[in-house]
């Protein structure tokens, strides 16, 4: 008889079938994931979790026969049925029924149920973007954007009494102590307390030799300082180049009475992916919810999304409160910062002036990327709205794209990354 | 008599070197079991999960559907709404059983006594295990399937090899022969033949000799129909065997995953048959050797207690209108029957001596349960050995759904005039050759189409449900290159209803 330790064997051993089965029921799978996505709260979209699957996409079929036909079946803890006896067919699943049969094939297994499929946030992620090339070009210029920062660089013997090294200093203090044999506080101690008692017996020589070494004592104390200037360090700091790891992202939706449900949902839709492919790359992603009717107002996710406004459309008093938070909050030199914009394109009259102006001075060149959402129901075939016509006309503009319905964003949000990287490929050469 | 195996619930290589020890003493010294070799393997819960996705083994070539039972099990398991089994034992020689790393000393105790002797001892002589599977070579078998999958992935596309194993695993419960017995399959010389079968099909290709005139037409003294029949061994109902040989368009590596398959569902066919005798071996042989080892002092009375507690829930069987009732325990009825047996052999009753002359009072009830353990599968045990005492205790009824009546009907119950009745429908219930669908080839049109003709003979009106048949027929036409006809027809002749499908390349 032999007895193996398996323990110890590498795990994972059902890894790559679990990815072959996820690449099977990959397009069931997606299509779960961006359900479950939708009702989630935009800052929880990347986390992993279960997500249910009708298990007829993924099921294996076998001969077997139905539920046609006549079924017989022995049971256990018969009370009272006697031979011949009739009994109405329970409603629903009968018990006697469809089971005895074809179902212990053993294949097919989970039956008509739904399937739960429990995913990592790494595999929930890459579902999730799976059709979204993200350009590569994108992310360079997201790590060009550096700034100065001071870096710990080890100890100093000199420096302001801000940044003593505590701890260091008084470790180098026990340590020069210990080293000198400083004498102890308690030695100390317990030395005065045999002479009081040599005293009150009134032992002169045993007093006197107390005496003398209490002095020596003292005297080796009094020369060895508890902490000397040597013992002193200081911490120090060191200038490096940093790349900017936080991300500030601006939603900015207008939320009259003119955007329908419709139309926020593919908002939502938007800022999301944008959330998600911002995370991806920083280690810090902020977000701030500006909505406006003919005035702005920083806002809550939850209120930002749900509740309605009445009013007329201002879009300058938006970009107006965007401009003055990011100065108040985000200085450009340690946030990058996208702003992704989404509205049905109505704008006062007279307002455009001002919309440009704001633009031009004081968001555009602040931003890595301004992304203007242009939203409408499906089939309305509008002309291009007043708000487009302006910020067509800004040079540099930001990226637009008018979308009407929900399949469309994950085209729009690709490509609307994918012209602004070729766009720049261009121009650096 | 001897000192105690363990204290307390911690255990060590040792202590299950020692558990095993004294388990082996009683197991072949007092009950006379012959086992294979054992191996006892220690893993962990993520481990048990690989195993269950993998039909138990430690090897297995890799498909998705695998992927898809661990995240099944995976999913109750992190849930909570199933707890692992403690063991899972192989029938291979050495007989591998797998015990978790977080089982109690006691139930390492019960582990080995349930799998590595009361498993290993049916698996070694039970009759149908002797006759379908080749514990010897298993495991090398699913070494090279693996390794030869692996090698078609690389060579033809996962893709490629993903859809003949989907087709293969459609028609896995169509890929034995039933009646008659095959000889023995011996997976040594299976590795040699399918590297054979690929050399000579490499060797003899030679586009000349395409344009090869045709000899004399032979004598023909038989009907076309006749001589197609025996040329194709018709009727067929191992349907995978039938495509890996005869199928027009089939590559020599698609025949040899097709062949695979067949064989490893062939290795597993007697485990369907033989849930109750297996379960219920190991359950009695468990359940003898625990108490053994409590008369001897072996363990402790806390031990045992812990003992009787975790069998008294294997052998749990809910009644029908239970909320927990899904179907019988075979632990439940396969303990329950032999230990009815042994009381047989022991103390038999008048009516004992009426129904199992030959057994009561025998007194030697070892004997009488290892002749069980080697003949016999869950039809014929249930068929012979279900006492009227047994369907007394269990209250069993047979209960039968007619769609041609508006109720259901108390066909027979536990009372004299019963017991055969309930006891024949009961043991038909664990016939797979009445439970599972009859399907067979009956005929190739090759003078039309190249039709495949398959007949499904309805047994009691039941039809084949309409829309696996469908997607298996889709898979079977892939495999046969041409379209495929499946005919159901009733015990008279009467065709009842008909399915066709088409390859995938015509279909869509």
């Amino acid at each position: 008889m032999y007895v193996i330790d398996r323990r110890l064997n590498p795990s994972g051993k059902s890894l790559p079938n679990r990815q072959r089965f996820l690449r099977r029921a990959g397009k069931i799978l997606r299509e779960a994931v961006r359900n479950v996505s939708s009702s989630r709260p935009i800052r929880d979209v990347a986390e992993g979790g279960v997500v249910i699957i009708p298990a007829r996409g993924i099921d294996e079929p076998s001969f077997h026969t139905g539920s046609d036909g006549l079924h017989s079946r022995v049971l256990p803890g018969n009370k009272e049925f006697l031979e011949g006896d009739r009994i109405a067919r329970p409603s629903g699943q009968g018990s006697g029924k469809g089971k005895g049969s074809g179902s212990q094939s053993g294949s097919g297994g989970g039956g008509e149920d739904d399937f739960k499929v429990a995913l990592s946030a790494e595999e929930f992620l890459t579902l999730f973007l799976e059709d979204l090339e993200l350009p590569d070009l994108e992310r360079r210029k997201l790590s060009l954007t550096d700034s100065t920062g001071m870096r710990r660089a080890g100890y100093t013997r000199g420096g302001s009494p801000a940044n003593l090294a505590l701890t260091r200093t008084m470790r180098n203090a026990l340590s020069r102590r210990m080293a000198l044999k400083r004498p102890k506080p308690e030695e100390m101690a317990r030395l005065r307390e045999a002479l009081a008692e040599a005293e009150a017996r009134g032992d002169g020589t045993e007093s006197d030799l107390l005496r003398v070494e209490l002095a020596a004592l003292e005297l080796r104390t009094r020369s060895i300082p508890y902490i000397d200037p040597i013992d002193i360090r200081y911490r120090r700091f060191e200038p490096s180049p940093r790349p900017i790891a936080q991300a500030v992202m601006f939603c900015i939706m207008d939320v009259s009475g003119s955007m329908t449900e419709h139309m926020k949902d593919i908002a939502k839709r938007f800022f999301m992916l944008l959330y998600v492919f911002l995370e991806r790359r920083y280690n810090q992603v902020e977000i701030v919810f500006i909505r406006h009717t003919d005035e702005a107002k920083e806002v809550d996710e939850k209120t930002f999304f749900e509740s309605r406004e009445t009013g007329g459309t201002r879009v300058s008093s938006a970009l107006l409160e965007a401009s003055r938070i990011l100065d108040e909050r985000y200085p450009v030199a340690d946030w990058n910062i996208y702003i992704a914009q989404a509205s049905d394109g109505d704008n006062e009259t007279g307002d455009h002036e001002r919309v440009t102006a704001l633009m031009r001075d004081a968001l555009l060149p602040q931003c890595q990327y301004y992304a203007y959402l242009e939203v409408d129901e499906p089939h309305n075939d509008t002309p291009r709205s007043s708000l487009w016509k302006t910020y067509d006309n800004l040079q540099p503009g930001p990226s637009m794209r008018r979308v009407t319905t929900r399949q469309e964003i994950y085209p729009v949000f690709r490509d609307l990354f994918r012209r602004k990287s070729e766009a720049l490929e261009t121009t650096s050469r | 008599m001897s000192a105690l195996l363990f204290e307390g619930a911690d255990w060590s290589f040792d202590t299950i070197q020692r558990i095993h020890d004294r388990v082996e003493e009683i197991a072949l010294g007092e009950l006379k079991l012959d086992v294979y070799p054992n191996q006892i393997e220690v893993i962990t819960a993520e481990q048990m999960l690989d195993a269950y996705a993998s039909s138990g083994m430690p090897i297995y070539y890799g498909h998705w559907s695998f992927g898809k039972r661990f995240a099944q099990h995976e999913g109750h398991y992190r849930k909570g709404f199933s707890d692992l089994a403690y063991e899972l034992v192989i029938n291979s020689s050495p007989c591998i059983s797998y015990v978790m790393e977080g089982n109690t000393a006691l139930m390492q105790t019960l582990v080995i006594a349930h799998a590595a002797f009361g498993h290993n001892h049916f698996f070694k002589n039970n009759q149908l295990f002797k006759e379908w599977t080749d514990a010897t070579g298993i495991l090398d078998y699913l070494q090279f399937a693996k390794a030869y999958i692996a090698q078609c992935e690389e060579t033809y596309g996962e893709r490629a090899v993903e859809r003949l194993l989907d087709a293969a695993h459609a028609l896995m419960s169509h890929g034995v022969h039933r009646s008659p017995r095959r000889r023995k399959t011996d997976f040594k010389t299976e590795q040699a033949r399918a590297k054979e079968r690929r050399e000579y099909d490499e060797r003899v290709y030679n586009e000349l000799w395409q344009t090869l005139p045709a000899g004399a037409p032979k004598v023909v003294t038989r009907t076309p129909q006749e001589r197609l029949a025996d040329l194709l061994e018709l009727p067929q109902e191992n349907i995978l065997y039938f495509l890996e040989k005869t199928a027009p368009k089939l590559a020599p590596w698609q025949r040899e995953l097709l062949r695979i398959v067949r064989l490893l569902g062939q290795y597993f066919h007697p485990q369907r048959q033989t849930k109750v005798m297996n379960e219920g071996t190991a359950t009695y042989v468990h359940y003898k050797i625990m108490s053994r080892l409590h008369e001897t002092g072996s363990i402790s009375d806390g031990a045992y207690l812990e003992f009787l507690t975790s069998h008294t829930n294997v052998v749990f069987q809910p009644e029908f209108d239970d909320r927990r009732f899904s179907s019988i325990n075979p632990y439940a009825l396969g303990f329950a029957m032999m230990t009815d047996i042994e009381r047989i052999c022991v103390a038999p009753t008048p009516e004992d001596h009426e129904w199992f002359p030959q057994l009561a009072g025998c007194n030697d009830p070892v004997e009488a349960l290892k002749d069980v353990w080697a003949n016999y599968r869950d039809e014929s045990f249930i068929s012979q050995y279900l006492s009227p005492r047994v369907m007394r205790d269990w209250r069993m009824f047979h209960l039968v759904d007619d769609p041609a009546e508006p109720t259901l009907r108390v066909e027979a119950i536990h009372d004299e005039r019963g017991y055969r009745r309930v006891r024949r429908a009961f043991a038909r219930e664990y016939d797979i050759g009445h439970t599972d669908p009859q399907i067979e080839v009956v005929s190739v049109d090759l003078e039309g189409d190249r039709r495949l003709i398959l007949q499904h003979s309805v047994r009691q009106g039941r039809l084949l449900a309409g829309r696996d048949t469908s997607e298996v027929l889709g898979y079977l036409a892939d495999l046969w290159g041409y379209p495929v006809l499946l005919r159901e027809v009733d015990e008279h002749g009467n065709g009842l209803r008909e399915h066709t499908s088409e390859p995938r390349e015509r279909r869509s």
